[in-house]
């Protein structure tokens, strides 16, 4: 599903985010990146997202070079990736049910299957009955939910997360990670950047460790 | 995801029909533009009354034009033109020659006005009545008013003037439509412009909604970054700025209207009032229903294109960081 050969990030400061990467994720796999803040987690999700471009290397998506992906197409790119962030990036102005419509609006889904959807992906991160609030009347680990709901609205067969429970206590930690395990259960690809070694452990998934922006130890034995 | 096929890349979603979206999109983003206008009532209302009061101005102007000039056409049409007789023309004299000038082809009619008539025209409508009493002389002389026939041509009016002013019995001819001449040619100065004045103030309001607009895109940046994280392209988040834009020109332009209509109103009444002075009807014209559309047409089309170019401008530097 990702294949990242030799895949290199330097800042224009000259500090190397990430210095030839080589890693392979298989479809339906679920796996952490951990690694200590700088060590290149979220440039890694970046690169991927392509919210940033590799300075050197490739990184394939399900068969697709995205380093080939023009600037006008990237949307399009986007549209098929769930992304769930640290900081949530929620519009504040908005319901929840229209932060997690937002990707289906955007797609031109027709109003009524937009609803339905929705409600579906409310329904799975349990904030069903909370769609007509607004954000800021959420807890944070509701935030994070709806986040989540926001991604996975389009089904797409890639997920990734920067440090979803970055801002939450370790029991609403482990709710948000038993949502992806969910996710993962069904057949979706997921890829989570996250220092909480101790949930990580807990929950057994593969885990890719960075270190300067290499790779530290990987466990090979699937590739 | 099947990615690399060229279809599967349009959406993994099945949307129903490209054109479909794209209008549902369209009634979303003008809809939403419009309830965003309507959550800053105060800011919104400023633009669409700088609008309408700029757009207003050349407009006003153009309907005072418009209206002068209809009122100088019945005017300028008058070939008519005054002789004047020499000073020790008897009255019997003065008849005799204003009949013979009267069978002329090329004349309609001809008026005589005696000396003594004159004076007493004078005598009534100057209001120098009493002091006109006093004079005991008339110095004025008497004068044929000529109408030229419908079909003359300039040529032979030229002509005819020439020709009447070398009778022996003329001092002076003088065509009433010189002044009408000039009156049209300092119209057209004031239309001319008109039309310079309406280009500055259509670039004074490129410049405030554009300003308008690029303000909107800051205040919003948080928004359209997300937007574009969760899949938006730059057309979809450019689309309710483009919105904002024909909204603020309809209703900038609905406005302005709205004033020149209004001042039209509060002018009508002193307007008849001098025409009645003159004893003459005056009727007040207003913008035609293809006028009144080309303002709130052109209002709309310089307040989209501003949105357009400033959206062009500043939306492909705001990408997710």
């Amino acid at each position: 599903m990702i294949r990242l050969n030799n895949i290199s990030k330097r800042f224009p400061g000259g500090q190397e985010a990430l210095s030839g990467l080589d890693l392979a994720i298989g479809k339906g796999e679920m796996v952490f990146i951990t690694g200590h803040s700088g060590a290149g987690k979220s440039t890694l999700l970046r690169l991927i997202a392509l919210i940033d471009r590799p300075s050197d290397g490739q990184i394939i998506i399900d068969n697709q070079n995205i380093g080939r992906i023009k600037k006008r197409n990237i949307s399009e790119y986007r549209r098929q990736i769930g992304i769930v962030f640290q900081d949530h990036k929620l519009l504040y102005d908005r319901t929840i049910f229209d932060n997690v419509a937002l990707p289906l609006i955007i797609s031109g889904i027709s109003r009524q299957e937009a609803k339905r959807r929705v409600r579906a992906a409310l329904d799975q991160v349990s904030l069903l009955r909370k769609e007509k609030q607004k954000p800021e009347t959420l807890s944070a680990g509701e935030q994070q939910r709806v986040g989540i709901a926001r991604a996975i609205v389009t089904k797409p067969k890639l997920l990734i997360a920067d440090e979803p429970t970055g801002n939450l206590d370790p029991e609403l930690s482990f709710e948000v990670m038993k949502i992806f395990r969910r996710f993962n259960d069904v057949g979706v690809t997921v890829l989570i950047a996250s220092h909480d070694i101790a949930l990580i452990d807990h929950l057994g998934c593969r885990q890719i460790a960075l270190e300067n922006g290499r790779l530290k130890q990987v466990d090979t034995s699937w590739v | 995801m099947g990615l690399k096929r060229k279809k599967d890349i349009k959406s993994p979603i099945r949307s129903s029909n490209i054109f479909n979206v794209w209008l549902t999109n369209h009634f979303s983003a003008s809809i939403g533009s419009l309830g965003q206008l309507s959550r800053q009532p105060f800011a919104s209302l400023m633009i669409i009354l700088v609008i309408g009061v700029t757009l207003a101005l050349p407009s006003a102007i153009n309907i005072l034009i418009k209206n002068m000039q209809s009122l100088s056409n019945n005017w300028g049409d008058a070939t008519n033109f005054s002789v004047y007789l020499k000073k020790d023309l008897s009255i019997k004299n003065a008849k005799e020659i204003s009949e013979l000038i009267g069978q002329r082809a090329d004349i309609e009619q001809v008026k005589l006005i005696t000396a003594d008539e004159a004076l007493q025209e004078f005598k009534n409508q100057s209001g120098f009545g009493k002091a006109i009493s006093q004079i005991e002389i008339n110095p004025l002389p008497h004068t044929i008013v000529i109408t030229p026939s419908s079909n003359s041509t300039n040529t032979s009016i030229f002509l005819l003037h020439e020709e009447i002013r070398n009778l022996p019995e003329t001092d002076l001819v003088q065509t009433d439509t010189d002044w009408v001449q000039r009156f049209h040619a300092i119209l057209s100065i004031i239309e001319k412009g008109t039309i310079i004045g309406a280009a500055l103030l259509g670039i004074a309001i490129f410049i405030i909604v554009g300003n308008t607009i690029r303000l909107d895109i800051g205040n919003r940046r948080e928004e359209i970054e997300v937007t574009k994280l969760v899949g938006a392209s730059n057309a979809f988040v450019r689309r309710p700025f483009l919105w904002t834009g024909l909204w603020y020109g309809f209703f900038g332009g609905t406005f302005s209207l709205f004033l020149v209509q209004y001042a039209l109103y509060l002018l009508k009444e002193p307007i008849t009032r001098l025409g009645s002075l003159y004893q003459e009807e005056i009727f007040v014209t207003s913008f035609s229903l293809a006028e009144n559309s080309l303002i709130i047409g052109s209002s709309i089309l310089l307040c989209f294109f501003t949105s357009w170019a400033t959206t062009s401008r500043y939306m492909r530097q705001i990408e997710p960081q």
